[in-house]
């Protein structure tokens, strides 16, 4: 077959990343807002936050299962697809993700069970402290993700070496046989931009969760279904979304100096700067590679300078310091980039209009804008899945980004021809990093199987939701326990005895 | 002892943790069909239901832990063995998301589908351990740099296919002495106790050709044997284990038979690590490409960070583990939040 293994390959990861990360922004940003209503419950006593808790569980735990399930795939495809990059930088990269099962996924899937299934069996206190660290549990997942991902876009703390085979130094065909290795374990950890990106990501799911509640609680309002519990669910999330959509930009911001100090073609090609020099902030545009210009732009005179330089006429460095062979997909780049951005404008902007309209006490009169909040949760998904996407596609060509040289006073490092110069033997290409023993058709074959998978499982848990969100959540009078217990006691046909001999 | 050597060793008993807790869950699955009537697959699905995931993840951080501290033979066995890898996350992933949906609505043709996933996607990921197994004592080809040079269907051996139909009768076993814990006394449970008998019976006749057929075929592991006499003891704990699965179900001690269950697959995960030392993964064609605890081993360095992490770590999964597996202790009762 005459595909290209590298490009399938990368199809694969980015079909199995991006349906996976539907699923682990929102339990992140759920699991928050579970400890939020569980903590109210304690407070208050009031049973309207249990019951909203209850409802929010059973969600919670079927979005946590699809999470769970697409996750595997995930540890297993480094090996699968990309051995060759396993061997370079698992002394490395492996530590990361075998600290994330450690410290993380024992954490979630334990307490998980309590939080699921424990809420007639455990006291309401133990029953919070498990909500907690089942929300505490998915953000240690996401800090050693983020920290091994991180760790490819400004590598440190470790070093490249020749490995050593039975005491002496291993030659393949005269060939030295390299690879990272640790050095400082916490220069690993806390390299350049994990710190950065981190935060960027958590308010990334944190947006997720609240916009996800308040597209259920705008519909329920909407149908004139559940609105005691609708109102308080949306105004929570809606403080919520509005303080994070705020605080996301000026992550965003410090995310883009960062990039612009350790990744400048990454940053040049998000914003389609071509030619170094003084840079405009593009609003909108199509960047022409051919032309190396930026078709249809509009854009704000020298504001790129401003924002990573804080001077409108600083010089940025553009792609034409950057050797073609290292030019990451330039329009795919700009336009996830741009798109991600565009929607974070748009939070900012509907959150605060409807927290005015909140405090004049006039929101939930206003339907067309109830119906937005409705449709506004698939802009947060995108927005996450383009967030990763641009961090992703702007590393290209690297899988392990190298570093930029600079002279003692941090100034980048030019070669002859005017490029920058990376430190070329810490930068793995994503073209060697491919394993060797697969083929084509096997890759083509578990792409249409995973694409078949996914596609179901995709239906199931929309079915699922929906069902879950027609049925609505317990009012908050009703003494549903007994009640429900009593029904389902009949239906299966087991009398209270059983249940008191097993006590025994 | 060096941390090579203490990596093994920790590999070894996170396979072994998951064995035996994933091991009842997939026999459970495997057991699945016996359940005639929607009462009892709901019991089926809730006796391993709070705890199914939080097993799973012993397999996750077998994997994790592979990757960091012998990358070489994460990546060898990963990519080698591709099209098996790729059934094994089909049959997860379908397993995971039986159990979670199964009972989401009432709707029977959508039960009926996903009990059926369930027992399949059970039966598949267990035989494919075996498989794995199987091919892991023989060895595969690989070449100078590690790489597998292998075929998918050089990987279905006689011996390996054998194997995988031994660990399902192992599973099966497990799940049943697993499930006669936790079905609630009557008609349900009183059928378990009878078909514990059929698959213990099952499972001692593989038992019995297997180690034949292991003893006839494998030679070049008797000498790690002959190295280690202590290993003998491993065999005689495996087989008083297996003696007293009968014996405790007779005398109406499930916890007891379920324990020696647990302690015979321990011995036997113990036995396939003497077998395949010091290699982790073993080439069959030129015995100089295996992947020894040496040569697909991290740095020193990160071996040693792994470990404290390791050191910190378990502690803190044991118990919860424990509260977990205390909390859900009694037999399974259908409530409101079941699945």
């Amino acid at each position: 077959m005459n595909f290209d293994i590298v490009l399938l390959s990368r199809l694969q990861f980015a079909l199995t990343i991006m349906f996976h990360y539907l699923f682990p922004p929102l339990t992140i940003g759920m699991g928050v807002v579970l400890v939020y209503l569980e903590a109210m419950y304690l407070w208050t006593k009031e049973p309207i936050y249990e019951n909203a808790a209850r409802f929010w569980t059973q969600i919670y735990a079927a979005t946590f299962a699809m999470g769970v399930a697409t996750g595997i795939v995930m540890e297993f495809q480094f090996g699968t697809n990309w051995a060759t990059y396993s061997r370079f930088v698992g002394d490395v990269f492996g530590s990361a993700l075998a600290a994330e099962g450690i410290f993380a996924f024992f954490l979630e899937s334990g307490f998980l069970s309590l939080l699921v299934f424990g809420w007639d069996r455990i006291g309401p206190k133990f029953h919070f402290f498990a909500t907690l660290m089942v929300s505490l549990g998915s953000i240690f997942s996401s800090v050693w993700i983020v920290v091994a991902n991180s760790w490819q876009q400004t590598p440190a703390g470790h070093h490249i070496v020749q490995m050593v085979r039975d005491g002496k130094p291993w030659f393949i065909d005269g060939q030295p046989v390299m690879r990272a290795e640790i050095v400082d374990f916490w220069k690993l950890v806390f390299n350049p931009s994990s710190a950065e990106r981190l935060v960027h990501t958590l308010i990334g799911a944190f947006l997720m969760g609240a916009f996800f509640i308040m597209s259920i609680s705008a519909y329920y309002l909407l149908k004139r279904r559940h609105e005691d519990f609708a109102r308080r669910s949306f105004t929570g999330a809606l403080l919520f979304a509005t303080v994070f959509s705020l605080a996301q930009l000026a992550s965003g911001h410090s995310n883009a100096r960062m990039v612009a100090n350790y990744q400048p073609a990454k940053l040049a090609a998000f914003e389609g700067h071509f030619k170094t020099g003084p840079a405009d902030l593009n609003l909108f545009g199509l960047p022409n590679v051919e032309t190396q210009t930026v078709d249809h732009q509009i854009a704000l005179p020298g504001m790129l300078s401003f924002l990573v330089h804080d001077d409108l006429k600083a010089p940025v460095l553009g792609l034409d310091k950057i050797q073609r062979d290292y030019w990451p997909p330039i329009r795919a780049a700009f336009t996830t980039y741009h798109l991600m951005v565009g929607i974070g404008m748009y939070f900012i902007g509907l959150t605060l209009f409807a927290s005015f309209l909140r405090v004049r006490g006039i929101l939930f009169k206003q339907r067309a804008l109830l119906a937005v909040f409705v449709g506004s949760v698939a802009f947060a998904v995108l927005a996450n899945e383009l967030g990763w996407a641009s961090a992703e596609i702007g590393r290209q060509p690297w899988v392990v980004h190298p570093g930029v040289l600079r002279d003692g006073l941090g100034n980048i490092l030019f070669d002859s021809a005017g490029y920058v110069q990376y430190r070329m033997d810490e930068g793995l290409l994503t073209s060697r990093a491919i394993s060797e023993s697969i083929n084509s058709g096997q890759v083509l074959s578990s792409i249409f199987m995973f694409g078949l998978i996914y596609s179901l499982l995709f239906a199931v848990w929309v079915f699922v939701l929906n069902h879950k969100i027609h049925v609505g959540p317990e009012p908050a009078h009703f003494p549903s326990e007994t009640t429900t217990e009593n029904l389902l006691t009949a239906l299966t046909g087991r009398s209270g005895h059983d249940e008191t001999k097993e006590k025994l | 002892m060096d941390l090579n050597t203490l990596w093994f060793l920790l590999l070894g008993t996170l396979l072994a943790g998951y064995a035996v807790l994933d091991g009842f869950d997939l026999g459970v699955g495997i057991l699945h069909p016996l359940a005639q009537n929607d009462h009892d697959r709901r019991v089926f699905f809730n006796s391993i239901g709070p705890i199914w995931d939080g097993n799973e993840v012993w397999l996750v951080t077998f994997g994790g832990a592979l990757f960091a501290a012998f990358p070489e033979a994460y990546a060898t066995v990963f990519s080698g063995f591709y099209i098996p890898f790729m059934l094994l996350l089909c049959a997860l992933i379908f397993r995971a998301v039986s159990i979670e949906f199964r009972s989401k609505t009432r709707s029977r043709a959508w039960r009926a589908a996903w009990d059926y996933t369930f027992f399949l996607s059970s039966l598949t990921a267990t035989l494919l351990f075996g498989v794995a197994v199987g091919n892991s004592i023989l060895g595969v080809p690989l070449n100078e740099r590690g790489v597998f040079t292998g075929t998918f269907i050089g990987l279905l051996r006689p011996y390996p296919l054998f194997l995988g139909f031994f660990t399902v009768a192992m599973f099966a076993m497990h799940g049943s002495l697993y499930l006669n814990l936790k079905i609630p006394h009557g008609e349900l449970h009183n059928r378990m106790k009878d078909w514990i008998w059929h698959t213990w019976g099952t499972f001692l006749v593989l038992y019995i050709l297997a180690t034949i057929y292991t003893l006839v075929t494998i030679r070049h592991a008797i000498p790690n044997f002959e190295n280690a006499p202590w290993s003998v003891l491993i065999v005689l704990a495996n087989i008083l284990a297996i003696a007293n699965i009968p014996r405790a179900t007779y005398r109406n001690r499930p916890g007891q038979a379920f324990l020696s269950s647990c302690v015979s697959i321990i011995a036997l995960v113990a036995l396939f690590g003497i077998a395949l030392w010091p290699n982790l993964v073993t080439a069959s064609n030129h015995p100089e490409n295996s992947l020894n605890i040496y040569r697909a081993a991290s740095s020193e360095k990160t071996l040693r960070i792994m470990m404290t992490i390791a050191c910190i770590g378990i502690p803190l999964v044991l118990t919860y583990t424990s509260i977990v597996y205390w909390t859900f202790r009694r037999r399974v009762v259908i409530e409101k939040n079941s699945y």
